[in-house]
C-alpha cells in the first residue's frame, strides 16, 4: 500500500505553536532616502523573547529597516517614512511617541565595537547616570550586573577602571552590549554584531544573544548566514527593499519557499 | 557570474557516483538471478567477488557527501541533495548485499537440477530491477511523479512474494525430499523482496529531495 500521507510537521509561520506577543509590528512600511525608495510596504511582526535574523545582500534594506525600529535612521536628513511601526501596539512614528524613551526601550549594537574613550566601568554607569541614577550602590549593581549579563565581567571584574580601549576586539563588544544592557531596555537591535569579531569572539557573541533572549527580544542584522540559523528563531529575507520571506529559521535553512531566499541562501546570488 | 561554480561541479560529480552505483547494484542483481536460472556457479561467484566494488561506492559517496557538508555547509536544496546521497547508497549498498545472498543461495542450490522450472522467480527479479533502473531514473531527472509511480510497483513484488512463498512451503509438506532447494528458493525471493522494499526507500529519498518533504511510501 502506498500512503502518501505527509508525515512532515511542516512548520507554517502562523502554526499553533504557543504565539509570544509582538514587540514589533511593520505595517505598510515604506522608507525613502530622498527620491530612492529603500524600503516597501514592510509586513513584519517581531515577537517577543525572540531571536529574529534578518538576511539579505547588501543595499536590500536590512539594516534600514533595523533603524527604523529605533528611528536612527531619521539621522539621514532625506529620510521619508510612510505606514506604521508599531512598539508594544504603539506607533512610533507618530509625533507623540518620544524618541528618547523608544531608545531607553530598544538598544543597540553595532558593528564596529565603539565604546566611549572612558574606563570600563564608566561605559557601563554612563547611561544610568544619564536617567538620573547617582547612588553609588546602585551603579556598582548595575554595572556589576550589565557586565555578567554580557558574559564579559570574569574578564574584566579586577579591571573596571581601564581603559575600555585596552580591551580586545571581542570583549569590546560585549562591553558595548552590557552598555546596552544596563539601561534596561526592551528589545537589543543588533547590527552585524560579529563582523568584525575572530571566529571565537564571535561564538561567544552568539552564546550570550542565546541567554539575553530568556530577557529581551533580539533583532539581528547578519551577514553570516550560518549565523543566523544556529542563533535566530526566525528569519527574515530582505531583497531590494522587499520582505521576500519570513518564516521560522528552520524553514527558511531547510526548505524555504521562495525561489529568490533558496538562491540567496545557497550562495547562488547576492 | 555564479558564484557557486566549484560547488555545483561537484554536486553533480557525487549525483554521477550515486547513477553509477545504482547501474552496478542492478547490474549484480541481474547477475545473480541470470546465475540461478542457468545455475552458473561461476557467475554466482562473479558477483560475490565483485561487491566490493558497490561497498567502496557507498563509502565514496559517503566520504565525499560529508566533506561538502563541512566544507561548503549547504542549505535547502544542496543540503537535502547531499543528505539524499547518503541515503541512497545506503540502500544501494543494501542491495549489492542481497544480489550476493542470492548468489550464495544459488551456489547452495548448486547443479542439483531444479525441482521445477523457474518463471516466478526471474519475473520477480525483472520487476524489482526495472523498479531499480526507474528510481535512479526519477533521482537523475528529479522526477517526483516517477518516483511515487516506481513505489507503487513494489505492491506487485509483494504479492508475488507472498504467493510464490505460499506455494513453497506446500510444496514443501508434499516433497520433503526437497526442502533444502525449496528453502533457498524462498531466501531468494525474500531478497528480492527486500530491493523493491530498498528501491522504495529510494524513491522516498528521491521526494524528500526534490520536495523537502517526508513521505512513508513503504507502509
Amino acid at each position: 500500500m502506498i500512503s502518501t500521507t505527509n508525515k512532515n510537521k511542516q512548520a507554517e509561520p502562523n502554526n499553533k505553536k504557543l504565539q509570544k506577543p509582538n514587540v514589533f509590528e511593520a505595517k505598510g512600511f515604506n522608507l525613502w532616502y530622498g527620491e530612492d525608495q529603500a524600503l516597501k510596504n514592510i509586513d513584519f511582526d517581531i515577537a517577543e523573547n525572540n531571536v529574529t535574523a534578518i538576511i539579505g545582500p547588501s543595499g536590500c534594506g536590512k539594516s534600514t529597516f533595523l533603524k527604523s525600529l529605533n528611528r536612527m535612521v531619521e539621522l539621514v536628513p532625506t529620510v521619508k517614512m510612510a505606514g506604521e511601526i508599531q512598539y508594544r501596539g504603539k506607533n512610533i512614528l507618530s509625533s507623540k511617541f518620544g524618541v528618547e524613551e523608544l531608545r531607553t526601550k530598544v538598544g543597540m549594537v553595532f558593528q564596529k565595537p565603539n565604546p566611549f574613550p572612558k574606563s570600563i566601568y564608566e561605559n557601563v554607569a554612563y547611561g544610568p547616570r544619564i536617567h538620573g541614577i547617582r547612588d553609588k550602590v546602585t551603579l556598582d549593581q548595575i554595572v556589576e550586573t550589565s557586565l555578567k549579563g554580557a558574559a564579559i565581567w570574569d574578564e574584566v571584574k579586577d579591571r573596571l577602571h581601564e581603559n575600555a580601549y585596552g580591551l580586545s576586539g571581542g570583549q569590546q563588544q560585549r562591553l558595548c552590549i552590557a552598555r546596552c544592557l544596563a539601561i534596561e531596555p526592551d528589545v537589543i537591535l543588533m547590527d552585524e554584531p560579529t563582523s568584525a569579531l575572530d571566529p571565537i569572539s564571535t561564538l561567544k557573541v552568539e552564546e550570550l544573544v542565546q541567554q539575553l533572549k530568556q530577557n529581551f527580544s533580539i533583532v539581528i542584522v547578519t551577514h553570516n548566514m550560518q549565523q543566523a540559523a544556529r542563533i535566530s528563531d526566525k528569519t527574515a529575507f530582505f531583497l531590494s527593499g522587499e520582505l521576500v520571506e519570513y518564516n521560522d529559521t528552520d524553514v527558511i535553512f531547510s526548505n524555504p519557499r521562495d525561489n529568490r531566499t533558496e538562491d540567496y541562501i545557497t550562495g547562488r546570488f547576492g | 557570474m555564479n558564484a557557486r561554480q566549484g560547488f555545483e561541479g561537484e554536486l553533480s560529480v557525487l549525483k554521477s557516483l550515486v547513477l553509477e552505483m545504482g547501474t552496478k547494484a542492478a547490474y549484480a542483481l541481474n547477475e545473480s538471478v541470470e546465475a540461478l536460472v542457468t545455475q552458473d556457479i561461476d557467475r554466482a561467484l562473479k558477483v560475490i567477488d565483485n561487491d566490493y566494488k558497490i561497498n567502496r561506492m557507498d563509502i565514496e559517496i559517503n566520504e565525499k557527501a560529508i566533506w561538502l557538508i563541512a566544507k561548503q555547509q549547504p542549505v535547502a536544496s544542496d543540503l537535502r541533495r547531499l543528505v539524499t546521497s547518503i541515503k541512497i547508497a545506503t540502500d544501494l549498498e543494501r542491495v549489492g548485499d542481497l544480489a550476493v545472498n542470492i548468489a550464495k543461495s544459488t551456489i547452495r542450490i548448486g547443479q542439483k537440477e531444479l525441482f521445477k522450472p523457474l518463471k516466478d522467480i526471474p519475473l520477480m527479479a525483472e520487476k524489482a530491477a526495472g523498479m531499480l533502473t526507474q528510481v535512479m531514473a526519477a533521482f537523475n531527472e528529479e522526477d517526483v511523479n516517477n518516483a511515487l509511480k516506481t513505489a507503487e510497483l513494489d505492491n506487485e513484488i509483494d504479492e508475488l512474494y507472498g504467493r510464490l512463498v505460499k506455494e513453497l512451503l506446500e510444496y514443501i509438506a508434499r516433497n520433503p525430499e526437497v526442502t533444502s532447494q525449496v528453502t533457498q528458493l524462498s531466501f531468494i525471493c525474500r531478497d528480492l523482496e527486500r530491493v523493491g522494499d530498498h528501491t522504495t526507500n529510494i524513491s522516498e529519498s528521491v521526494v524528500f529531495m526534490v520536495k523537502g518533504q517526508q513521505y512513508d511510501l513503504n507502509a
